[in-house]
């Protein structure tokens, strides 16, 4: 209770939150906003390239399609791939990580150099690379992005586990007798398990922003599916007359990307006072 | 400090060559044929089948990498099958507009960074202080492609005071070739007017590059300004009676800038990143864009080549950024 009255303290992260939430809630129910969810991809080619005005709120694309409802179902698309992406991650990140902290020897060594390997160069250079080895889809870019994410998880739950590890507590349970797994499961993932969900909140405004530039490079989502980086690439074409096509799109991966980096922020100010916004 | 960089880089060494195990496994296990990339559309199965041959795809793969790893240790990354030049020629013509870019985008983020962070934190909650901390928020959250393009609008197609894209205009002559960077060559042969271009067209792409750069800094700095002045040495001086200016300058910044310096070396593998996406949306004719048009059209020697490039430069400047450490902190140096 005292964590919560804490959080709601915090203006911007429960802002984060509200627009965390309300992304969620359209990525649910788009039907909301969206007249027609089934027609987001048929334009009505007598209306293309309409600026922005009350019936259209973002103008209308090339096709004649309504920007805003594309908008709206893109956020659907974003969501989903950075969920995906950072659920794989942490699948294969955090189990990684817990081993190579708690134990040592060769099997952790090896862990953590594979985990070097993969940071030692840029993830977006990465992900272009397997997605475009992959084919061109959104589902080689959950994929790309998933490769290139879990080391992160694995990093953060290695120093973590390797701290808790020498702690007088796990001595104790290893003096009970207690299994390997028993202690790695029951007593040290719920010790890291709060910068794990740092990291992952972070990550999700991270996974966007790449994944959009995925979309755009075309290495990612194929057309018509309205994603965010795809329909900037394509409004591009269209500057500077029809500045709106390209420019909506853009507003949206900022705001859902801002909202998940003001709550990632607020919970590691809950979660490590030493990091604390001052 | 000397045995310290050595070690440091022999250790690049292992991490280098996982790189490049990790790139040659996923492009030869992928489901792109470089030989059919080269043959063309209209090659007949014969013609591909030479090709492989010749390019030696058809030995195991560990004796690939092995060839290929003896070569790379000659200076030789094979030929690029898309330019059908020596793939190291290329890299080092393109390197250079790269290495321009992102310096000039380093220098800015941590200049600016540097800059906002500190008086933000000296004037702690001040108009001045929410102002950064909402803009380096936002900078954060920016898709820098889309950034990039929106800087295109206004400024180039709006209000035409920056050029829309390359490193020149077009058909102007390039400075003669010194160090590849133009502003550096046309400074040193006194060429002012190509100065002034290659300034102009550096402008855009390296404020969208730095973007998140000046962001990050400042936050960082930011919050160590705050940590340095609350510190108990700064309370003694302060009762001492030093005056405010005396305790900031040399002791609270110099403290301060030990985190937002690490920082700076981190972001390095963030501007590379987003030079990629930048200098496609600028036509920049750098590593960034080469790399894309590497992957788009299976130039498998040219991929590889880059990525290990691009991790090369990583680990050494992260070196470096230990090392700045050490010069910033002695307590640093000390364990080196």
């Amino acid at each position: 209770m005292l964590m919560l009255k804490k959080f709601l303290r915090d203006v911007p992260a429960v802002l984060g939150l509200l627009i965390v939430v309300i992304a969620v809630i359209l990525a649910l129910f788009p039907g909301l906003l969206v007249d027609n969810v089934d027609r987001v991809n048929r334009g009505d080619i007598l209306q293309r390239l309409k600026p922005p005005s009350p019936d259209l709120p973002f103008g209308s694309d090339d096709l004649g399609r309504n920007i805003f409802d594309r908008v709206v179902m893109g956020t659907r698309s974003a969501l989903t791939i950075s969920t995906l992406v950072v659920s794989l991650s942490m699948i294969v990140g955090v189990p990684l990580g817990l081993i190579a902290g708690y134990r040592s020897g060769w099997v952790s060594s090896a862990i953590m150099r594979v985990t070097d390997v993969f940071l030692a160069v840029p993830q977006l250079i990465l992900a272009i690379a397997i997605a475009q080895i992959l084919g061109r889809g959104a589902t080689s870019a959950m994929i790309a992005l998933a490769v290139t994410y879990w080391p992160f998880f694995t990093r953060t739950v290695y120093a973590e586990t390797q701290k808790i590890r020498a702690s007088l507590f796990v001595e104790a349970l290893e003096g009970y007798g207690a299994s390997t797994t028993r202690i790695m499961l029951f007593h040290i993932l719920p010790n890291v398990a709060a910068p794990v969900i740092v990291r992952a909140t972070v990550g999700m405004g991270f996974v966007i922003l790449t994944a959009a530039v995925l979309g755009f490079l075309g290495v990612g989502a194929v057309p018509p599916a309205p994603d965010w980086g795809l329909q900037i690439s394509e409004g591009r074409k269209y500057l500077p007359v029809h500045w709106w096509y390209a420019t909506f799109p853009g507003l949206a991966i900022l705001f859902l990307v801002l909202g998940f980096n003001l709550l990632g922020d607020g919970l590691r100010d809950l979660v490590d006072p030493r990091l604390r916004r001052s | 400090m000397l045995l310290f960089l050595i070690r440091r880089l022999i250790l690049i060494i292992p991490v280098l060559l996982g790189l490049l195990l990790l790139t040659f496994l996923m492009l030869r296990l992928g489901g792109n044929d470089p030989a059919a990339a080269i043959a063309g559309d209209n090659a007949t199965p014969e013609m591909i089948e030479r090709i492989r041959e010749d390019l030696g795809l058809n030995d195991p793969l560990p004796v690939q990498f092995w060839d290929y790893l003896v070569r790379a240790a000659h200076g030789d990354f094979g030929v690029s099958a898309y330019s059908q030049r020596p793939v190291g020629i290329d890299i080092l013509d393109r390197l250079p507009a790269t290495l321009e870019l992102t310096i000039v985008a380093l220098v800015l983020a941590s200049v600016l960074g540097i800059t906002f962070g500190a008086l933000a934190g000296i004037w702690r909650n001040s108009i001045f202080d929410h102002t950064v901390r909402v803009v380096s928020v936002a900078g954060l959250a920016t898709a820098s492609f889309w950034f990039a393009i929106m800087l295109q609008l206004v400024f180039s197609m709006g209000l035409e005071i920056l050029p829309l894209r390359g490193r020149l205009p077009t058909g102007w002559t390039p400075p003669p070739d010194i160090t590849g960077l133009y502003l550096v060559d046309s400074l040193v042969t006194g060429q002012f007017a190509t100065f002034w271009y290659a300034f102009l067209h550096l402008v855009m792409p390296a404020v969208t590059i730095s973007l998140g750069g000046i962001a990050t800094i400042a936050r960082f700095t930011r919050s160590a300004v705050v940590a340095a002045m609350h510190s108990e040495y700064a309370a003694y001086e302060q009762a001492v009676g030093y005056p405010r200016r005396r305790i900031l300058m040399p002791y609270v910044l110099r403290n301060s800038l030990v985190t937002p310096v690490t920082q700076i070396g981190l972001l390095f593998g963030a501007f590379v990143s987003s030079a990629v996406a930048v200098e496609s949306v600028f036509d920049w004719p750098g590593l960034g864009s080469y790399l894309v048009e590497a992957i788009f059209t299976s130039d498998f020697n040219a991929v590889l080549a880059v990525t290990l490039v691009i991790g090369a430069i990583y680990g050494v400047v992260n070196i470096l950024v230990d090392m700045t450490q050490g010069l910033l902190d002695p307590r640093v140096a000390e364990t080196m």
